[in-house]
């Protein structure tokens, strides 16, 4: 009995109880799809975007620390996400024929594409969040935009003699005979070996997750709400702004990186264009968090996979499927921020809110 | 020697001198009170010695600790906490958590700590929590621990405020116009609550004020502003009969 009415204690604290239904709804949701999966359910489509789905929740739960938390915009975490892409893979390509054991590169890689986001997310950090709302939301985009051209003129090959590198073309390298460009300008990395599975997938989320929860629930997560909710104030109790701030938005370009790292080594071939890490991206993770509820990472990881999973279910209604899609958005949008309609599910469906968003997931 | 020292303290904004060679001493554990009409700079005094303007001259010191040139969150560490005319709380959280917040300084530990919940974790956080609430029992709140800050009833919000800033641990509590808004049964309360801090946090506080009965009632001494420059500082009692005060507050 008292085992059971400590578990009631703990489900009635909200801090603790909303990170573990999170936990175990994304856990549940992989069970279920690798039920699906064994019994041949899943079409290969479906299958496919397994790896994207995890990529984006986690995107978004890193952008959601910056826009729900530290309340500022951010479009630029595309950029992030793109470092973290192509350092990991540069890397995983540099040691791909030195013997090293297949998850221990990975691993590595993984930790250098995050540091390396962190660092990028540091270090554009510094002037930036000296700015507030629409300057920075601006900034932010020109320097994801950077990051993404800048990528597309880099040169690196590799050969007996070494690394070369240049920012003009391939030839310029002057490689030897055996040598080998590794980083291509604009074609990107090549034959990169897919190593991204949907498990490590769901274990990076699960990990993203506990970080933000944790985070948010400690004085670090505290003084960087009270920058959000009022700055002066913060200041006058003795709050470092410039540290708190430049802290949730480099942890919050770490987790993005993370989600790149999953993505450079989910296709063959990873390349720059304006549709995977330019500002199209990072608007659409801006939209998983906006719908999603700023401030709520359940919410993200739902918004990113229905609004992911949407158009290839409404594939079948072939022209009305973009209609659909805004309309749904539209409803979405609705039933998330409308004060009446708050108002409405407070009164109606308190008890019955946890598992109609379980049913969304799965 | 006096807890703050502030000598020819001036600022001026384009061609408006907002605070003209201000003096003020206040020993340790006194009550004082800074009065005048609007627009006279009682706030943008707070605002320098808060150190969120750069006075123009002059020089402030708190326990013989030069303060000019100091940043906010230093000269808060340094012990000077305070509240706001126009209430500033953490809106979106809980009473409990703007108390904590306020603690910040107080029971640190380090952001991993926080993420992977070390021994220290659990240790700090009960600690904050107790002296949390402590606090909050103090102004009665300790019932709402739980309510969000924007939800409590004016009165209580601006006791949070005071709350919080006490849990800077400061040595001089600055309150710019704490009874704003509030009726006599409330101003009342208020009184109790100011005088019960000093006594019980063996404070020094120095308010803002224009209820001339919470002024005339707690204040032992008084500085008065008008147009930027002092115009009578003294016991309260002599400065309230100085007929340029009066004809300053209402008109001849």
């Amino acid at each position: 009995m008292a085992a059971v009415k400590k578990f009631q204690s703990i489900l009635k604290n909200k801090e603790v109880s909303r990170p573990l239904i999170t936990y175990a709804m994304v856990i549940l949701a992989y069970l279920i799809i690798q039920v699906l999966i064994s019994g041949g359910i899943l079409s290969n489509l479906l299958q496919g975007l397994l790896v994207p789905l995890c990529i984006y929740s986690i995107a978004a739960v890193g952008l959601n620390l910056c826009v729900g938390y530290l309340g500022e915009l951010s479009i630029g975490h595309a950029g992030f996400m793109c470092v973290g892409a192509f350092t990991s893979a540069f890397f995983t390509k540099c040691t791909m024929n030195s013997g090293m054991n297949e998850m221990v590169r990975f691993l590595i890689a993984l930790v250098i594409g995050i540091l390396c986001a962190a660092l990028a997310g540091y270090l554009i950090g510094i002037p930036v969040l000296r700015l507030r709302g629409d300057y920075l939301a601006i900034v932010t985009l020109a320097f994801g935009e950077i990051i993404m051209n800048l990528i597309n003129v880099v040169f690196i090959g590799r050969d007996s003699r070494g690394f070369h590198f240049s920012m003009k073309d391939s030839v310029s390298l002057n490689l030897e005979e055996d040598g080998e460009a590794i980083m291509n300008g604009a074609k990107g990395i090549m034959r990169i070996p897919h190593q991204s599975s949907f498990t490590i997938g769901i274990i990076l989320l699960l990990i993203s997750l506990f970080v933000c929860y944790q985070l948010v629930n400690s004085r670090t997560g505290r003084a960087i709400m009270a920058i959000r909710d009022n700055r002066i104030a913060a200041e006058s109790v003795g709050i470092d702004i410039t540290r708190f701030k430049l802290l949730a938005f480099t942890i919050s370009a770490a987790i993005a990186g993370a989600a790149g790292v999953l993505y450079g080594h989910n296709l063959a071939t990873l390349i720059a264009t304006p549709a995977n890490f330019g500002y199209n991206m990072s608007i659409m993770i801006l939209v998983f968090v906006i719908l999603g509820g700023m401030g709520n990472f359940r919410g993200s990881v739902i918004a990113a996979v229905v609004l992911t999973l949407l158009p290839e279910l409404l594939r079948g209604l072939s022209d009305y499927r973009m209609l659909m899609y805004s309309i749904i958005l539209i409803i979405m949008m609705l039933y998330n921020w409308s004060p009446k309609i708050i108002a409405f599910r407070e009164r109606h469906f308190r008890g019955k809110l946890h598992k109609k968003e379980e049913k969304e997931v799965a | 020697m006096p807890l703050l020292e502030v000598r020819n303290l001036s600022i001026s904004f384009g061609g408006l001198k907002a605070v003209d060679t201000f003096e003020l001493e206040i020993e340790k554990n006194q009550l004082y009170g800074l009065i005048g009409p609007n627009g006279a700079g009682k706030t943008t005094v707070f605002n320098m010695l808060t150190g969120v303007y750069k006075p123009d001259e002059g020089y402030i010191a708190l326990d013989g600790q030069d303060l000019i040139g100091m940043k906010t969150i230093d000269i808060n560490k340094a012990g000077i906490a305070r509240t706001f005319q126009n209430i500033r709380l953490f809106s979106e959280q809980s009473v409990l958590d703007n108390v904590k917040i306020g603690l910040h300084n107080e029971y640190p530990y380090s952001t991993l700590t926080g993420i992977f919940r070390l021994p220290r974790y659990h240790k700090m956080e009960k600690a904050m929590n107790e002296k949390a609430m402590e606090l909050l029992k103090v102004f009665e709140l300790d019932k709402k621990a739980d309510v969000l800050a924007s939800n409590l009833p004016y009165g209580d919000q601006r006791k949070l405020e005071i709350a919080r800033a006490l849990a800077t641990n400061p040595k001089l509590l600055l309150l710019d116009e704490p009874a704003a808004g509030m009726n006599p049964n409330e101003t009342q309360e208020l009184m109790d609550t100011i005088r019960f801090v000093r006594d019980n946090f063996d404070m020094t506080i120095l308010l803002i004020e224009h209820d001339m009965r919470l002024v005339s009632g707690i204040c032992e001494e008084i500085t008065v502003l008008n147009f930027g420059q002092i115009l009578a500082s003294g016991e309260t009692k002599t400065v309230l009969k100085n007929p340029e005060v009066i004809k300053a507050y209402l008109g001849e």
